[in-house]
This record gives C-alpha cells, sequence and structure tokens, in this order.
C-alpha cells in the first residue's frame, strides 16, 4: 500500500474558530470551572460545562443541522479538540458522544431515535459510554458473551461489561451483544450493536478505582434489562461489519498524543530562556517529534473532510502518539533531572510528573492497544 | 498541497531513474558506465536545474515539483548529485547568478562552517562533509562578510580533501584560498547560512523519506516471500509487529518532509514557520531513518547485510544523510534554546500554528 499524508493547513475559518474557543477557555479558567495546571484535580467531567459548550456550537459540529448538528468541517472540530485538551478542560461527560456514539447513531440509528437524541449530545446533555469489553474479552471484542435474547417487542440483555469508562455518569450506551453464535466460518458473527438507556430497570453500575486514585472505570451488570426493537443499530447478527469506519475517527485525533502535553510546557517553564545544550537537545527533539504528530493527525483530519476512510493512516497515528505521550513524562523527567533546585515551578512539575507517569500505562491500552494497531497495519501493508 | 503537476514531474524523475538507475542493476554494476547516459538524461528532462528559472538556464519548476523530484530521488538511491545540483540551482538564484551546466554542490554543507568573503572579494574558509564535491564542476557558495555574497565557483579553484560517507558516496573538505568566484552577487537578506542549511535538511529529509517508502515495500514483500518455520516470516506476529512500526517510521518521515517542503514553497521568507518545521523534519527524519534501518536489516537476516543485496543502497544513506546540513542533535539543540527563549505560554501557540 502506499502511505500518504498530504500537508493539509487549516483553512483561515479554523483560526478565527480558535480565537473563540481560546476566549472562551479563558473565561471559564477565570471563573474557576478548572484549573488548567492541576490535570487530576478536580473533576473531569462538568454538565453545566457541557452544556456552555453545547451552547456555543462545539459539540456535533460536523453532524446535518437537522440533528442539531452545525455542518462545519471536520478541521474545524479538530481545532476545538486540540484547543480544550490542551487547556485540560472538563469534556468527558461530552467526549465520547461527540467523538464517536453520536457518528454511529447517525449512520445507523432509525429516524425518530437521531431526532430526539442526536440534538441532546449538541446541547451537552448526554454522557455516552460503550459498551465492548467484557470480564472474560477485551481486545478480543468478538468473544464477548453479553447475551441480549429476542422477547415480544425487543431484547432482553444479560451479562457483565468491564472497564467501563462514564457508565456511572452516563444516560446512554452503546454497546455489542451477542444475538447469535460465531459460525464456523465467521467467528465475528453474532453480535449485534445496542443503544441502551443506562436508566433502564436491571443495570447495575459497580466502580473500579484506576492505580491513580480516579474514578472512572465500571463494571456494569445487565440482569434481565429491556431494550426495544428500535433500538437496534445496523445488522442482526452483522456488527462486524459496522466496526471500522468508525476507527479512523476515534485513532487519530489530538487527544491521542496530548494527554500528557502539559508536562511539557511545564518543562519549557522550569528550563527558563537560556538552557544548557543537553537540555535543549532533548528539549528540540520533543519538540520535533510533537510536531510531526500533530502533522499527521491533521493529514488523517483532511482525508477524513475528504470523505475517505484513512483505517491505517489513523492507526498509524494512535500507535505512534500514545507511545509518545506514555513515555514523555518519564523524557521530561530525566530532562529535569539536573534542575536547579530553586527553579521557579519545580513543585508543580513534579506534581505534574507524578499524575502523568501514574497515568501513562494506560495511554497505550485505551479505544485499541498497540499490538492490535499494528495487527491492523499490518493487514493494511498485506502482511495477513 | 499536493497538485497534478507534482506527478508528472515526479514520474517522469521515476521513469528515468527505472530505466537508468536501478538499484539492482547499479549496484551489479562492475564499473560506473551507468552514468554518463543517467545525468544526460536528468539533464535533458530538466530535472538537476528544476529550481532554475528559464532565464538563468534552467527548467523554472515549482518549489513543490523539486522537493518531489528529491522524494523520488531517495525511492531510488539515485547515487548521483542530483539533489546536490538542485540545492546549488536553487541558491545561484537567490543572487540571479546564471546556472552552468552538469553537477554542481553547495558550500557550506554543515552549520558550524562558514565561507569569508574578503574585501577583495576572494573567498576563505573549510567546508566539510561538501556531498559529492569531487564529481561536481562547481560549487555555488554562500559566503559571509560585511556584505554576504552567493557564488559560483570553479571546483578546480579549491583545494579537496577527499572522504566518504557511510554510503561510500563522495563527502569531501573543500578549502577555498583566496578563491575568485566566476560570478558573484549580494545574497538577499533572507538567504543567510542558516537558509542554506534548513534547505539542505529539508532536501535531505525528502530523500530519507523516499528511501524509507522503498525500505518498506522491499520489507514487506520479503517478509511475505520468504519461508521460515513452514511459514512466511510476515505471518509472525514478531515480525508483523517489527514492519508496522517500520510503516510508522516512514508514514512519520513522509509527513514531517512533505509539511516542511510545502511550508518553504509556500514562504516568502525562512521565518519562524520554516524554521520550526525544517528543522522538525530533518530530526524527526533522521530518527525514522535510525529506527527504519535497523527494523528492515531484521526483517532481512542476513541476506540484507551483503553487498550483493540492495538494501544498503537505502539504509546505509539514509544514516549518511542524518549528518549532512546539521546532525539531528544539532537542530534539536537549536530548535530546543529557540522554544526555550519563546517562553512555556508561547509554545502551543507555536505548534497550533502550523
Amino acid at each position: 500500500m502506499m502511505l500518504r499524508f498530504d500537508p493539509i493547513r487549516l483553512p483561515p475559518e479554523c483560526e478565527t474558530l480558535r480565537r473563540e474557543v481560546r476566549a472562551f477557555l479563558a473565561e471559564e479558567i477565570a471563573a474557576g470551572t478548572f484549573d488548567p495546571h492541576r490535570p487530576g484535580h478536580g473533576d473531569s467531567h462538568n454538565r453545566e460545562f457541557s452544556r456552555r459548550v453545547g451552547a456555543r456550537g462545539w459539540i456535533g459540529m460536523t453532524w446535518p443541522k437537522r440533528y442539531g448538528g452545525h455542518e462545519r468541517s471536520h478541521l474545524e472540530r479538530y481545532v476545538v479538540t486540540e484547543e480544550f485538551r490542551v487547556a485540560n478542560a472538563p469534556v468527558r461527560l461530552h467526549f465520547v458522544a461527540d467523538r464517536q456514539s453520536g457518528p454511529i447513531l447517525l449512520k445507523y440509528a432509525p429516524e425518530h431515535i437521531k431526532l430526539d437524541i442526536l440534538p441532546r449530545i449538541c446541547r451537552g446533555e448526554l454522557c455516552f459510554v460503550i459498551g465492548m469489553s467484557e470480564p472474560g474479552s477485551g481486545s478480543d471484542l468478538f468473544a464477548a458473551k453479553t447475551k441480549a435474547t429476542k422477547v415480544d417487542g425487543g431484547w432482553r440483555i444479560n451479562g457483565t461489561k468491564t472497564w467501563t469508562s462514564n457508565a456511572h455518569i452516563a444516560d446512554y450506551m452503546l454497546g455489542l451483544f451477542r444475538t447469535s453464535p460465531p459460525t464456523k466460518e465467521n467467528r465475528r458473527h453474532g453480535l449485534t450493536q445496542f443503544l441502551v438507556d443506562m436508566k433502564s430497570p436491571g443495570i447495575t453500575v459497580n466502580p473500579i478505582i484506576q492505580m491513580t486514585g480516579q474514578h472512572d472505570f465500571n463494571e456494569v451488570v445487565f440482569e434481565d434489562v429491556f431494550v426495544p426493537d428500535d433500538h437496534v443499530l445496523g445488522e442482526v447478527d452483522g456488527a462486524w461489519k459496522q466496526a471500522t469506519s468508525e476507527l479512523a475517527y476515534e485513532r487519530s485525533g489530538p487527544e491521542r498524543f496530548l494527554e500528557t502535553f502539559y508536562v511539557l510546557v511545564e518543562l519549557i517553564r522550569a528550563l527558563g530562556t537560556d538552557p544548557d545544550r543537553r537540555s535543549a537537545e532533548g528539549l528540540g527533539r520533543l519538540v520535533a517529534q510533537l510536531h510531526t504528530l500533530r502533522r499527521m493527525s491533521v493529514s488523517v483530519a483532511g482525508m477524513l473532510q475528504a470523505g475517505k476512510e484513512p483505517v491505517v493512516e489513523g492507526s498509524i497515528v494512535k500507535d505512534l502518539g500514545t507511545l509518545w505521550e506514555q513515555k514523555l513524562p518519564h523524557r521530561v523527567r530525566e530532562i529535569a533531572a539536573f534542575l536547579a533546585p530553586e527553579a521557579a515551578n519545580r513543585t508543580s512539575l513534579e506534581e505534574q510528573l507524578a499524575f502523568a507517569i501514574t497515568v501513562a500505562p494506560k495511554l497505550t491500552i485505551q479505544g485499541g492497544t498497540t499490538e492490535i494497531l499494528r495487527g491492523i497495519i499490518a493487514r493494511g501493508l498485506g502482511l495477513r | 498541497m499536493a497538485r497534478e503537476s507534482d506527478h508528472i514531474v515526479a514520474e517522469t524523475a521515476a521513469r528515468i531513474f527505472a530505466d537508468l538507475a536501478d538499484p539492482q542493476t547499479v549496484n551489479r554494476a562492475k564499473d560506473g558506465t551507468w552514468r554518463t547516459p543517467l545525468w544526460r538524461a536528468l539533464a535533458e528532462a530538466g530535472l538537476a536545474l528544476a529550481w532554475v528559472p528559464e532565464s538563468l538556464g534552467g527548467a523554472g519548476a515549482s518549489m513543490a515539483d523539486g522537493f518531489e523530484i528529491v522524494r523520488t530521488a531517495g525511492r531510488y538511491a539515485v547515487p548521483v548529485p542530483l539533489a546536490e545540483t538542485l540545492a546549488a540551482g536553487w541558491l545561484l538564484t537567490q543572487a540571479g547568478i546564471e546556472a552552468p551546466a552538469g553537477a554542481m554542490s553547495v558550500a557550506p554543507a554543515s552549520p558550524e562552517d562558514r565561507i569569508g568573503v574578503g574585501p577583495d572579494g576572494t573567498l576563505n574558509g573549510r567546508a566539510r562533509r561538501v556531498p559529492f564535491a569531487q564529481e561536481a564542476g562547481h560549487f555555488a557558495v554562500l559566503a559571509e562578510g560585511a556584505q554576504p555574497l552567493i557564488a559560483l565557483v570553479h571546483a578546480g579553484q579549491c583545494r579537496l580533501d577527499e572522504g566518504r560517507n557511510l554510503a561510500g558516496e563522495p563527502a569531501d573538505a573543500v578549502s577555498f584560498d583566496q578563491v575568485k568566484p566566476l560570478k558573484s552577487a549580494p545574497a538577499p537578506a533572507r538567504v543567510d547560512t542558516t537558509a542554506l542549511m534548513l534547505m539542505g535538511s529539508v532536501i535531505r529529509a525528502m530523500q530519507t523519506a523516499g528511501a524509507l517508502e522503498t525500505v518498506l515495500s522491499l520489507s514487506v514483500a520479503y517478509a511475505n516471500e520468504r519461508v521460515a518455520f513452514e511459514r512466511p516470516i510476515g505471518k509472525f506476529q514478531a515480525v508483523q509487529q517489527n514492519l508496522a512500526r517500520l510503516a510508522g517510521e516512514t508514514a512519520a518521515a513522509l509527513a514531517v518532509a512533505a509539511s516542511a517542503a510545502d511550508t518553504i514553497a509556500e514562504a516568502q521568507a525562512f521565518d519562524e514557520a520554516v524554521r520550526l518545521e525544517s528543522a522538525s523534519a530533518k530530526i524527526r527524519c533522521a530518527e525514522a531513518a535510525t529506527e527504519g534501518a535497523a527494523i528492515a536489516h531484521q526483517v532481512f537476516g542476513a541476506i540484507g547485510f551483503t553487498r550483493e543485496h540492495v538494501l544498503h543502497r537505502f539504509t546505509l544513506r539514509m544514516l549518511a544523510w542524518r549528518d549532512d546540513f546539521g546532525n539531528e542533535s544539532w537542530w534539536a539543540a537549536e530548535l530546543g534554546r529557540h522554544i526555550a527563549r519563546r517562553g512555556a505560554d508561547d509554545f502551543w501557540p507555536l505548534v497550533a500554528s502550523r
């Protein structure tokens, strides 16, 4: 295959938008909504904040106006995403719905559901979660066992999903459930994608505390949970056909290399205006690597805007990007090793490093592990 | 942005390389008889002086076209001073000096070297690692002084200490001792030694990206053919993971080099955007060369370590290119200092501006 990453430049309307977003974030920071310099402190979700973001028209930006969207470009959405990420803004409530649940609903949900739910996502009112992993299946998502059994007017779900981020604050789940056994010819057959109202009777959400001390993961137990027929998304038993095209959206965005970005900014602050040569060289390499990742990621956004499905390119961005953001706090720590003890922001750098280093292991696991991504890339290269 | 014309020029270049500089054929050749027809074809197609306007004796191609020629040359590991002649033609053009026919190179080729211009207009100084100097008929020189000059120098006027890079290509020290240029003209303010280094760096980045493209496709093809333990080695996950990493390094090199080339093509001056993009391209492409060469050799095993196999034509060249026009450590220190001077709060706005 030919790899192609054209040098896409953001058009002028993106820079106007960027100024608006920065002004909005500055106001929110000034009002005390969140502290951009203390990631990991305070809530990463905030219902009122998400509503204000929605009111500005920055959720569902690329979706049709008919569903509450704004018919803006993927490049404009890109600018909003990266500015929010860099500011450590609390977007957790609406981000999954904006990035991937909404696009799936747009493609597969019946019209009346789209008209009901999508405008509420755009207003920042709804939190979506992804119901894929189970106690017995993670990366191997086609091994899912949680069952949906056909009943009059709908389906009954029984089983357990796990590592479900945000389930404790979620309004809806897009879940993958087993509607038929796999066949001999196709082990991916038999799973169906459903929209599940998290307030449905029979759902229990149990918290799982992460090693950072944060609560993000949950176990979600389904006991005879009823889901109506019109909540089936796409083809019954055929979810595997629907899974691939969304991946590029999920995998190539700025959130796939900017998660620990704050430590780099803090390092620059600590080094001051005249760093020694060793520090300058270490910093320069990180800058070159970051610039490269961003140019790749913007290029993929350009391909999405052009209606392409850059699955391999998107996977490459996430593979390189997540490894980079995972290694970043460790590289910053090495560069900062010989900092003067009296460097002004030493304490905040150390605090941020402690948090980033603790978060780092998850970055190459969530949303498709390094190993899975490389399998996808290898397939694209014609190796499997 | 890629335009249709890029493809036409690059396709012409690719056709000439495939016909007259096929890496396999060149690798097997006992002598250099392939050289003359190759250079003649490149000159006739206007590729060597692509960046020189017609009024100064060149082909008047766009900057984007020229960079595509360079990337294509990388894809074929072209072993003649095409990139160097392109760079020299570009430099002469900046001062409106007509370009001669034949191979050229540029001096200096290292950011720590300086050629000075004396009050009598003669050139003095020493430029190390000048690529293909011993094959060049002329040098395009950027000389510093009270009035910086761009000069065309006859190669015979200079003393050469011959050297070779990792790939065995000429990389010579060129000494200028009261050398009187054939022609010279004041360098415009925007073209200084740093600008020449940035230009050279992006040329090397594009060549590296092209070489990596070929290294990737050769490696994938070999992994699909070579059988071990009763299956093609490309069926083993460990090998697949390595090749996926190689694809990632290739993608990174392609993206950052193309972005820098596009930036130079669109820029009016060697401004901050060009500096960020070009330095990043040199740094990241050098890193990709290091990683990519190691992975490719691992995939090929012993056969890839032989003189007979073409792999080294690509891997050794891209490793050698790391050292031209400022190596990645030098540029990283420069870039790091620049970022530090701007300060923490200006960092993200700079990254986001590109």
